[in-house]
């Protein structure tokens, strides 16, 4: 097969000054993957998962997208910077899902979901109200189009959230941590709808804790610790029968 | 100890009957109403009345007193000289605020920006107008067009290809509202920065995110989250330029409503019922803002994401989570705490 990966990292790498937080991640993500990556707090997974839409740049490695060189555009052997508005560009295939939802407050669940598409594609708002209304009926909150973040509950903000990141059309979705600041009875509608999401084929990385959903969901488990990938595989082979003792170690604590 | 238990002990005998019988909270009759005397407080009564008496007094002999001059207070207070002159107070407010707030949010993006020399720029700026009186710097500005009686384009230190009069320097009112707002508008910058620095940081990320540019994610998600932060205080800072306008006797213009005043008096010498003059319409002004003020703070002290309109929510939700993900509206700067003027 000759199939581009969606993503694909090589020897990622990022420091925070002296603190080294990636250490040279290498990984692929193909079309319509699932990936779920997994680990300790402070192991580099949200800062990974930031890297890939170029909100942390990348320090060391290579990291592309479909392809595509993030942040940098390579000319023989030199790299670029990219202009912010070609960056903006690229970031435009990626959706991105925050742990804190970051819907804007000021803004109906509609208007947070119509805001980028109009001011960046352009698109008119009779339209893209038209998709953002469809948008909120396949998240299941057709009903929630008038309301204010501040008037929905965490997993409902989370669903806007999913459905705003979906308006712009990405072909790859990054879930950060996505059910972690949601009330327990609140986690499983956010997961169904990631579930949803996965089933109609679309690419995802998902940071989480949630183990159920990563062996039910994903086709890759990653398992970060200190900056590095210690262990990948089939989610129900790394879940049932680690090879790492710090796998082992972790799993032992979350399961 | 068991639930039932405990609550047995905060009732009175026959109350623990019916409940034990009831099963459940069957007893809802009102308590016995507490009657009890008030504590008396003698000493506030006391300095209430003084307090009065004293105002009272004061009220009186005012009143009679010939230096109050209170018939000319009535013969000049709708004096056309002073009503023009109260126009020209208020526009000098009106154009002085304006040039502040766009200063001020430049001042206040260069802080805020990642270039050093912009940022050190903006730093020094604030400190010397923040750090110098307004009056001394109204003084400065006035003799500012004797410095650079001429404004010249061309190679530094050859002959100049251009030369224009400084004719921005010699007309006072302009010079006025300049010397006004660029004091102003380091107090400005400060209120506008607050107002940014207060948007939570995953508000512009989420932005970027979305591959909105940085004017995009300014316009549309940070600006109109800052405001809330930001009207208030301006609003105050509205009343305060509009008594500093009388400082623009340092320049000296005295086209405004202190200074005509003062020119009346001069002849009359009648400087009494002429300050309160100026005073009462000084009042009239600030009163009117303070009542919008009041407005303004009632409407922007709201929580974030509230309702705009005011009307309810679409449908009641069964847990309306603030949640991590609205951040409540930090406290609101009173407007005050930027220090006040020199």
């Amino acid at each position: 097969m000759t199939e581009v990966p969606m993503v694909l990292a090589e020897k990622v790498s990022k420091n925070f000054g002296s603190n080294r937080v990636l250490r040279g991640i290498s990984l692929e993500v193909d079309p319509g993957e699932v990936l779920c990556i997994v680990g300790p707090s402070g192991s580099g997974k949200s800062t990974f998962l930031r890297c890939i839409n170029h909100l942390e740049v990348v320090d060391g490695g290579r990291l592309s997208v479909d392809g595509q060189l993030v942040g940098y555009r390579q000319k023989g052997e030199k790299l670029y910077e990219l202009k912010l508005k070609e960056a903006a560009f690229q970031r435009q295939e990626i959706g991105m899902v925050f742990q804190r939802f970051n819907l804007f407050p000021h803004l109906t669940a509609v208007e947070n979901i119509i805001l980028a598409p109009m001011r960046v594609k352009k698109i008119s708002k009779a339209a893209a109200t038209a998709r953002a209304v469809e948008l909120l009926e396949r998240v299941g909150l057709g009903d929630k189009g008038d309301a204010y973040p501040a008037h929905l509950s965490g997993g409902q903000q989370q669903r806007v959230a999913i459905a705003r990141a979906l308006a712009m059309d990405p072909k790859l979705m990054l879930f950060d941590e996505p059910t972690s600041a949601l009330d327990p009875e609140l986690v499983g509608e956010v997961l169904d709808v990631m579930k949803g999401l996965a089933k109609s084929g679309m690419t995802m990385i998902v940071v989480t804790h949630e183990m159920g959903f990563a062996r039910e969901v994903a086709d890759t488990l990653v398992f970060m610790d200190d900056g590095v990938v210690v262990e990948a595989g089939a989610p129900r082979q790394i879940l049932s029968d680690p090879q790492h003792d710090r796998t082992k170690a972790f799993l032992s604590k979350v399961l | 100890m068991s639930e039932p238990e405990s609550d047995r002990m905060i009732e009175s005998e026959p109350d623990r009957k019916l409940r034990v019988r009831g099963g459940q909270d069957t007893d809802t009759s009102p308590a016995e109403a507490i009657v009890a005397i008030p504590l008396r407080h003698p000493w506030r009564i006391v300095i209430a009345v003084v307090l009065l008496l004293g105002l009272a007094v004061f009220v009186l002999d005012a009143a009679q007193r010939a230096d109050y001059g209170w018939p000319d207070v009535g013969k000049y207070i709708f004096d056309r000289r002073i009503s023009q002159a109260a126009w020209v107070t208020l526009w000098l407010t009106i154009y002085s605020m304006i040039g502040a707030i766009v200063i001020g949010l430049l001042l206040a993006i260069m802080r805020l920006s990642p270039n050093p020399v912009l940022k050190s720029i903006a730093w020094l700026y604030i400190w010397i107008f923040r750090g110098t009186p307004v009056y001394v710097q109204l003084v400065f500005w006035g003799i500012v067009a004797l410095i650079y009686p001429v404004f010249t384009l061309g190679i530094p230190f050859t002959t100049p290809w251009v030369t224009v009069p400084n004719e921005i320097f010699t007309n006072l009112f302009i010079t006025a509202v300049i010397g006004l707002a660029l004091n102003e508008a380091a107090y400005m910058s400060e209120i506008v920065r607050a107002g940014l620095l207060s948007v939570d940081e995953g508000q512009a990320e989420a932005s970027t995110a979305l591959a909105m540019s940085w004017g995009q994610t300014m316009r549309y998600v940070v600006v109109p989250q800052a405001m809330k932060i930001i009207i208030p205080p301006t609003g105050n800072e509205v009343i305060s330029m509009l008594k500093t306008t009388s400082l623009v006797a340092a320049i000296p213009l005295s086209i405004d409503l202190y200074g005509v005043s003062r020119g009346i008096s001069a002849v009359t010498f009648t400087p009494v019922p002429l300050l309160i003059v100026a005073s009462l319409w000084y009042l009239l002004f600030t009163s009117v803002l303070m009542v919008g003020q009041h407005f303004i703070e009632k409407r922007f002290s709201r929580g974030t994401g509230r309702i705009k309109s005011g009307k309810a929510p679409a449908a009641p939700d069964p847990a309306p989570t603030a949640g991590p993900g609205a951040p409540g509206t930090p406290g609101m700067p009173s407007g005050t705490d930027f220090g006040g003027k020199g």
